[in-house]
């Protein structure tokens, strides 16, 4: 589903990803684990298209997407969530969802003004989708809270509940665990699951936490200094002398609140 | 006698704040929904009175003009002119973050004034456009004025109509989306470039609006009448005191400044000469200091921003929801 050659970011005279090379397949959840600092953010913007690639290809079902923009990409079905919760916090939780579903008639100013019957209809639908979207998340008691008081845990599976609201094919999770309590972090990879599983998302996460790694993904990638390790299954990659070495000086600890 | 003083001052009053209300509307739409700090509101202003007065006056000699057209006509070409004008430099200005986007469209607006001074051949330099038609002008003075209000509160009902249904439709959600995270927006398949420039050149084609109510109420239209002090920041202030985001606060902020403003004046002409040119600074300072107490005490306006979702979010407050802070509405 998603090929990677050869992927290079140079940030001034740093290079923050060096020759990463991978794919990933359909259906799959990849795990991207590695110490701080190696790359897994970057590596993100480059393939979520925030940043562009000083060289490499980056292909998404079997199209050529390196040169493609955030916004573009969205539409090719490639989605992404953020490391630090990037909610929109002045809107409610509920309208955090209903502004993703892509060509709304209610986005073009003329169709406000001489369709609004049709615009409202949407609406309604739109709405419906995105109330489900949070039962689905249990957040129907913060709906109509502003998303900036939400909790940091929240804040994550709003974002979450986000890349449900498009018909997303690969979706980035950018550490969805980090901040996240012991229990909600238990309801969220059950959600990853059952949309993996229902939906048919495939998702790649950055995590740390490897409990959720081990339950959660196979493939694992593991990256150190900008570039690949090792890539397999979390045995094979937790035993890795190289990937031990990579680690050594730092802890791979769950980041719990 | 000093009845009909008092209410042609009223009605005279209602008219800018009238005017100045379809400003601020503009500037909510470009600032309050998707935050985009346009200081250079006055080039706008400047460009809708402009186009509309040479559209409608008769011929002048060392000028062009006499097209003599209707009133309407010249405020749709108000409208498309400061729209027009908007859109390169939106295309432009708009890749800056919110202060350079400040300092290039103020920038931009003294550019219009001091084009708009010297270029006497289109707009008759510093004489300006005069004998600009005015609707309900025949009309014995106070019955003028009185029309004339009444016509300019329709119009900025029409105008409100039309920007409210756009901030609760998907577009204005979007947009406070846009205005709130950048990143996430472009994130969830938004075109960020287009869709700013969209709000820019919508907020800026009423402002055109504006100028052109503003050039037909005065019969003419100078260069000084394009102040900045008063058609650029006054507005501003009227905003952010009023609630950005929020546009009936935007309303009420300009009569809350403007009869703060012009009551004032009224004060320091009674003054002697020598303190009346002082007073004048002082009425400056005075809104400089509403601004700062605003700021620091209320900083979400008189109005604050309310929740779009609709109307079933009062179920929030049945329920009983956590949240302590009184109900604003």
């Amino acid at each position: 589903m998603l090929q990677v050659e050869g992927l290079t970011m140079n940030f001034g005279g740093f290079t923050a990803v060096n020759k990463c090379s991978f794919s990933i397949g359909a259906g799959t959840i990849t795990g991207l684990v590695g110490p701080n600092g190696a790359g897994k953010t970057t590596l993100f913007n480059l393939i979520a298209g925030a940043f562009q690639p000083t060289s490499g290809k980056i292909r998404f079902q079997g199209k050529d997407v390196t040169k493609l923009s955030t916004d573009q990409l969205f539409h090719q079905g490639l989605v992404r969530t953020f490391q630090i919760p990037h909610e929109f916090h002045r809107l409610s939780a509920l309208e955090n969802l209903m502004m993703v579903p892509p060509a709304q008639k209610g986005e073009t100013l003329l169709s406000n003004w001489l369709q609004f019957g049709a615009v409202k209809a949407q609406e309604k639908e739109v709405r419906a989708r995105a109330w489900e979207t949070l039962e689905f998340l249990e957040l129907t008691q913060v709906a109509f809270e502003r998303a900036g008081n939400l909790s940091g845990g929240q804040k994550k599976l709003l974002e979450l509940g986000r890349t449900m609201m498009t018909d997303a094919k690969l979706v980035l999770l950018d550490e969805p665990a980090a901040g996240v309590n012991r229990t909600l972090l238990r309801k969220l990879e059950e959600k990853i699951e059952i949309l993996n599983k229902e939906r048919g998302f495939t998702f790649m996460l950055i995590e740390h936490d490897m409990e959720m790694i081990e339950k959660l993904c196979s493939p694992v990638i593991c990256m150190a200094e900008g570039s690949v390790l090792i890539e397999g299954d979390f045995q094979t990659v937790r035993s890795d002398p190289r990937v031990l070495e990579a680690y050594l000086g730092e802890v791979a600890y769950g980041e719990t609140a | 006698m000093e009845l009909i003083g008092l209410a042609n001052y009223a009605v005279y009053m209602a008219i800018f704040i009238g005017i100045y209300a379809i400003l601020a509307l503009g500037l909510n739409i470009q600032w309050g929904f998707t935050g985009l700090f346009n200081a250079g509101i006055a080039g706008f202003f400047a460009v809708g009175a402009y186009v509309s007065a040479i559209l409608t006056s008769a011929d002048v000699a060392n000028r062009i003009g006499g097209f003599d057209l209707p009133i309407v006509v010249g405020w749709i070409g108000a409208m498309v002119a400061a729209g027009l004008i908007a859109w390169p430099i939106g295309k432009i200005c708009l890749r800056f973050r919110s202060d350079y986007l400040a300092i290039a469209t103020i920038g931009i607006a003294e550019i219009i004034r001091l084009v708009v001074k010297s270029e006497g051949w289109m707009t008759g330099g510093a004489r300006g456009v005069n004998n600009v038609p005015r609707p309900f002008g025949d009309l014995e003075y106070f019955q003028s004025q009185l029309a004339y209000m009444l016509m300019v509160f329709l119009i900025l009902g029409i105008v409100y109509f039309l920007v409210e249904r756009q901030i609760h439709a998907p577009w204005g959600r979007m947009m406070r989306a846009i205005r709130d995270n950048e990143a996430a927006a472009a994130a969830m398949g938004k075109n960020i470039e287009r869709r700013r420039l969209e709000a820019f050149i919508f907020g800026a084609a009423i402002m055109g609006l504006g100028g052109a109510l503003f050039a037909h109420f005065n019969r003419s239209i100078t260069p000084e009448a394009v102040d900045p002090m008063v058609a650029t920041f006054l507005i501003w202030i009227m905003l952010i005191l009023g609630g950005s985001g929020n546009n009936r606060g935007a309303i009420l902020g300009v009569a809350v400044v403007w009869i703060i403003w012009s009551m004032s004046e009224m004060i320091t002409d009674q003054l002697p000469q020598e303190y009346a040119i002082k007073a004048k600074y002082m009425r400056v300072f005075i809104i400089g200091l509403m601004l700062q107490l605003v700021l620091r005490f209320r900083p979400e306006g008189i109005l604050p921003e309310p929740q779009y979702t609709d109307e079933t979010n009062k179920e929030k407050v049945q329920r009983g929801s956590p949240a302590s802070d009184a109900p604003t509405t």
